[in-house]
């Protein structure tokens, strides 16, 4: 595995909103089929680099990135169709945003802005994708009923099958447990195990203990600085090597 | 014991809590004063006797006549249509540019560009619909003789054409607003899922919004429905169904016959009859008639939304 080569790769990558500095020349890498955990206070810069990974960073007036972003090896800044890109990599955001469609609607969302049209093609993606996020058999009877309706939880475990709907290579969660219960969390979370058979996994999340469950290698990140990237074991451990990554994780940091 | 300072204080909040309730429901009086008013000055007529009016023929018959000596005659059908004909077409060419302008503005163009486009939308709101009109006869009037060749280009479409115009502002504005107000959450999340931006507007933003741009619409036919200085300069004031050939016979051209609208009529002829008279009360009638088309169309819009709303 540790030969294969990184499926993302980011090198010296610096960022700002407007003068404002988030990331300070960072550089790392994820393995294919790895789960990667990223862990770090509140405006470390943990979603903004998710944001630049699948290009949605542009989106923001004032946002603006140096340094490179390969995927596949591939500099997401000069891939010729960001569609592509974007389809490549599963996004879920902190709080889930169902789209105001109906719960059938929002996983063929993707499928359909790709051209897939056939109802029966649809039919078995929609069921298959909300199986995998636990979902299926909560809402088999009322696809048609709007996905803004749902449970918190179940809109966060909708979003997740809209982001699996157009089978991604990479699937980044944005602390998506925040606004579900542990019940729930703990689902999903055996949900991703399944997952990384398949894709690579970017999860950032605030839970420390999450990180130590699911990723392989685990990166604190802080203020725009990547303090330390290593395996989980190490990071969690009772001697990461590094005073800050071992006062963050046991909660006596600042 | 009560200080001075204090029953003053008391004093001053109730005295501004009475004046603002009175601003809130001034609207309601105005309303009732408008209604009662039209009404009274048109109703009479209905009731009463040794005239030639009658409710039958006011809604269905074209023969409008209300300044003949021999013998007066009171058909607004032909004043009916000619609203609704023009309303319509002009709503059939006002919506489409107004959805386009107001997707561009609020999706497709950033910075000065878009601030600038802006005002320039609500310059165009602010002129006055005689100037409207004036353009109409001077504009409008030679370009619809030369592109269709036709005799007049005072018409339906001339008409319609500059409704069109007026009623685009309130429509792009509002319909904006619409657009503004659906959360950036939902363009970034369709966009992240692979959307182009047209994908992200046609499956996201425009269902979103659809409310708000409802209202947009209906705000412009109401705008439409009520206007009056420029359509009676630009429909060339002809008492006509344009839909049908003397022969009975249906016209294709309708789009190019000479149409009236009931509010120019109102506007034309209030200032000739004698008040009292049956010809100024069947005026009012008019009016009363117009109040009745706008407050359906309030309505309705009024009910769609709350539909759309209960849905969800």
């Amino acid at each position: 595995m540790h030969d294969s080569p990184p499926k993302i790769k980011v090198e010296q990558f610096s960022s700002w909103y407007g003068d404002k500095p988030v990331h300070k020349e960072i550089s790392f890498h994820v393995r294919a089929n790895e789960v990667l955990g990223i862990i770090g206070p509140a405006q470390s810069g943990k979603t903004t680099l998710l944001r630049a990974i699948n290009r949605t960073l542009e989106l923001t007036a004032g946002a603006r990135s140096t340094g490179t972003i390969q995927v596949d090896g591939e500099d997401v800044r000069w891939v010729a169709n960001v569609y592509e890109l974007r389809r490549k990599i599963g996004m879920v955001a902190p709080l889930p945003v169902g789209l105001p469609l109906t719960i059938y609607d929002n996983v063929a969302f993707a499928p359909r802005c790709a051209g897939l049209s056939r109802k029966s093609d649809l039919d078995a993606l929609v069921e298959k994708c909300l199986r995998q996020a636990a979902l299926w058999d909560e809402v088999k009877d009322r696809l048609d009923s709007l996905g803004t309706k749902l449970s918190g939880g179940q809109q966060q475990r909708l979003t997740i099958a809209r982001a699996l709907s157009h089978q991604p290579e990479i699937l980044c969660l944005d602390e998506f447990s925040i606004a579900i219960d542990p019940v729930t969390t703990m689902r999903i979370e055996e949900v991703l195990k399944e997952l990384r058979k398949d894709i690579t996994i970017i999860l950032v999340t605030n839970l420390t203990q999450q990180a130590r469950r699911l990723a392989d290698r685990t990166m604190f990140l802080w203020n725009g600085e990547i303090i330390q990237l290593d395996r989980s074991e190490v990071i969690f451990s009772e001697n990461p090597g590094n005073q800050k990554t071992y006062d963050y994780v046991h909660g006596i940091f600042g | 014991m009560i200080s001075r300072r204090r029953r003053y204080e008391i004093l001053s909040e109730r005295s501004i809590e009475t004046l603002i309730y009175l601003c809130g429901i001034s609207a309601i009086i105005f309303v009732f004063g408008i209604c009662f008013f039209v009404f009274r000055e048109g109703l009479p007529l209905v009731f009463k006797e040794d005239t030639n009016f009658s409710l039958g023929k006011f809604f269905f018959s074209t023969e409008w006549f209300p300044t003949s000596m021999a013998n007066k005659r009171y058909g607004a059908l032909a004043l009916i249509v000619g609203t609704l004909t023009v309303t319509i077409l002009a709503m059939v060419i006002a919506v489409p540019f107004a959805l386009g302008a107001t997707v561009f503005l609020s999706e497709f163009c950033g910075g000065k560009f878009r601030e600038t486009l802006k005002i320039v939308i609500e310059l165009l709101a602010a002129i006055p619909s005689i100037v409207w009109g004036f353009i109409g006869l001077t504009v409008i009037n030679p370009l619809i003789i030369q592109v269709f060749h036709v005799p007049v280009g005072l018409n339906a479409l001339n008409g319609a054409v500059i409704l069109a115009l007026m009623a685009m502002p309130i429509m792009v504005s509002i319909g904006e607003d619409a657009l503004k107000a659906v959360p950036d959450s939902y363009r970034e999340a369709a966009l992240a899922l692979g959307a182009t931006r047209w994908q992200m507007v046609f499956r996201v933003l425009l269902p979103a919004a659809k409310n708000g741009l409802l209202a947009a619409v209906l705000l412009g036919v109401g705008r439409a429905v009520g206007e009056t200085m420029g359509v009676l300069m630009a429909t060339g004031h002809a008492v006509n169904i344009p839909f049908f050939r003397d022969d009975g016979s249906f016209n294709w051209g309708w789009m190019f016959e000479s149409v009236r609208t009931l509010t120019a009529t109102i506007a034309a002829e209030l200032g000739e009859t004698s008040q009292g008279s049956d010809h100024y009360r069947v005026l009012f009638l008019i009016g009363v008639l117009l109040l009745s088309i706008t407050f359906v169309i309030n309505l309705t819009a009024d009910l769609v939304v709350k539909g759309i709303r209960k849905q969800k």
